[in-house]
């Protein structure tokens, strides 16, 4: 069978996995599902929880299919849907392919055509250098679980900070990311200040929310306020990105 | 609505079926380069295969450990089953669960909060899949629409645009324990030229371990009441 990036076989070896990911996914909602009810969670609040889910993810989801077709002009469609859909993140692929194309003497960006040989190897590095987390998670879960349990039961209040500390800790890490190149300013580049005030309006959006909730009393408002906040800061970055950029 | 986790048996449920579903998806996964080396009779080019290796997987392998370590107590059980196969963990699907959480008003170490950051994360995973799938049937004529000059921008800043609002909630809920640690970053990744968008992954871990000490210590001296 004559080799192209774009046969019909990819997108059906792709398709298979991409399927297996979507039945995993269906499998745990269920059972999640049975459980809340179980337990007591009234059907409304699962129900608010899953559309609340599915209305935040369009955003974040039409980015990944940029980063597909992105990353289609070198590799084809299947390969960047299957790394996209299982795993994978732009960044990631962007420099597992870099590195394996460079090491056979190719550019990332301008491959004309692969062979069948130097396909294998691209996706042979890019699945075997992201798959950690998919065997370590099974064997380090129920430790990891288990310890932050019987931390609650040490210390209930401690357990609760913990947690927080924990949610904390990411965000911080982020918002420092937002402004690290803030400094470009001294070097005569706005476009450091791109992000900083793109995370300013979705944060405004944010209070403005919040601020309908309490003294309005608009509580359906809380349910969409991150959706509101994150799409409105994208739009806002059309803008931003014009004037500082 | 404050049931802890006392019965462990749906938990140690979900830890068999995660297990069972990961070890699979890791099989499928591998076995992807694998059939279309058999297909196509190639074999990896060896030393494209290790070099390419040596350049990316050791760093990544890193990452992931710290990354698994760090997230599994923030995902839950089954959040983290789903997630660790789904990807796009820190800029999707713990955002994601925090927010249903915080909706859902249920703490993330009590069983509530196990279901309901898993049917999130489901939700998100079914969503992400899906959407990509359309991409994918659609990507001739979305192409000139996504890549359209005048929505590059939107797309580039998703993750201020996400942070900023995620941002707002939690820290007004956790101002005291959220100074130190935020001041920390900002500092950090102003100043050293090496912290950017490839580096933020590793950054995750500092932060959360800085936070937890400095949470400590406040909590010890009493001024977390």
């Amino acid at each position: 069978m004559d080799f192209n990036v774009n046969s019909p076989i990819l997108f059906v070896l792709s398709g298979i996995i991409v399927v297996a990911v979507l039945a995993q996914s269906v499998f745990f909602l269920a059972k999640a599902w049975k459980r809340g009810r179980e337990i007591g969670i009234a059907k409304d609040k699962l129900k608010k929880t899953a559309i609340t889910a599915a209305i935040f993810t369009i955003a974040p989801a039409v980015a990944i299919v940029i980063g597909v077709i992105t990353l289609s002009k070198d590799l084809g469609v299947p390969l960047p849907w299957l790394r996209l859909s299982v795993l994978g993140s732009l960044s990631y692929e962007t420099i597992a392919a870099t590195n394996a194309e460079n090491a056979m003497g190719l550019t990332f960006g301008s491959v004309a055509s692969l062979t069948a040989t130097q396909y294998v190897t691209i996706a042979t590095v890019m699945t075997i250098s992201i798959l950690v987390g998919v065997w370590l998670t099974p064997l380090v879960a129920k430790k990891v679980l288990g310890g932050m349990i019987n931390l609650e039961k040490r210390d209930r209040k401690w357990s609760e900070v913990f947690s927080s500390a924990m949610f904390i800790g990411m965000i911080a890490a982020f918002l420092g990311f937002i402004f690290c190149d803030v400094s470009s300013v001294f070097k005569g580049s706005t476009a450091g200040l791109i992000p900083v005030c793109v995370m300013f309006v979705s944060a405004l959006v944010m209070v403005l929310a919040g601020l309908a909730v309490k003294k309005l009393k608009y509580h359906w408002i809380s349910d969409y306020a991150l959706p509101v906040s994150l799409v409105l800061g994208m739009a806002s970055a059309i803008p931003i990105t014009a004037w500082l950029g | 609505m404050k049931t802890t986790i006392k019965t462990t048996s749906y938990i140690d449920r979900v830890h068999n079926w995660g297990k069972i579903w990961n070890f699979s998806m890791l099989f499928l996964m591998v076995m992807f380069p694998v059939a279309v080396g058999i297909i196509f009779k190639a074999v990896p080019d060896s030393k494209g295969l290790i070099l390419g290796l040596i350049a990316t997987a050791p760093m990544y392998w890193a990452v992931g450990i710290i990354e698994t370590f760090t997230y599994i107590p923030m995902l839950g059980a089954g959040g983290s089953y789903l997630s660790f196969v789904t990807g796009n963990i820190s800029n999707l699907k713990l955002p994601c669960a925090l927010n249903a959480l915080e909706q859902a008003e249920v703490k993330s170490n009590s069983e509530e909060g196990e279901v309901i950051s898993t049917i999130a994360i489901a939700i998100s995973s079914i969503v992400t899949t899906l959407i990509i799938v359309l991409g994918v049937i659609l990507i001739t004529p979305l192409t000139p629409i996504l890549q359209a000059p005048v929505l590059q921008p939107a797309f580039a800043q998703l993750i201020p645009a996400l942070f900023g609002g995620l941002g707002v909630v939690f820290i007004s809920k956790n101002w005291k324990i959220s100074i130190a640690p935020a001041v920390l970053m900002l500092v950090l990744f102003i100043f050293v030229p090496a912290l950017n968008a490839g580096t933020v992954g590793i950054m995750v871990p500092v932060s959360v371990v800085f936070t937890l000490v400095v949470s400590r210590v406040l909590y010890k001296k009493g001024l977390l009441d």
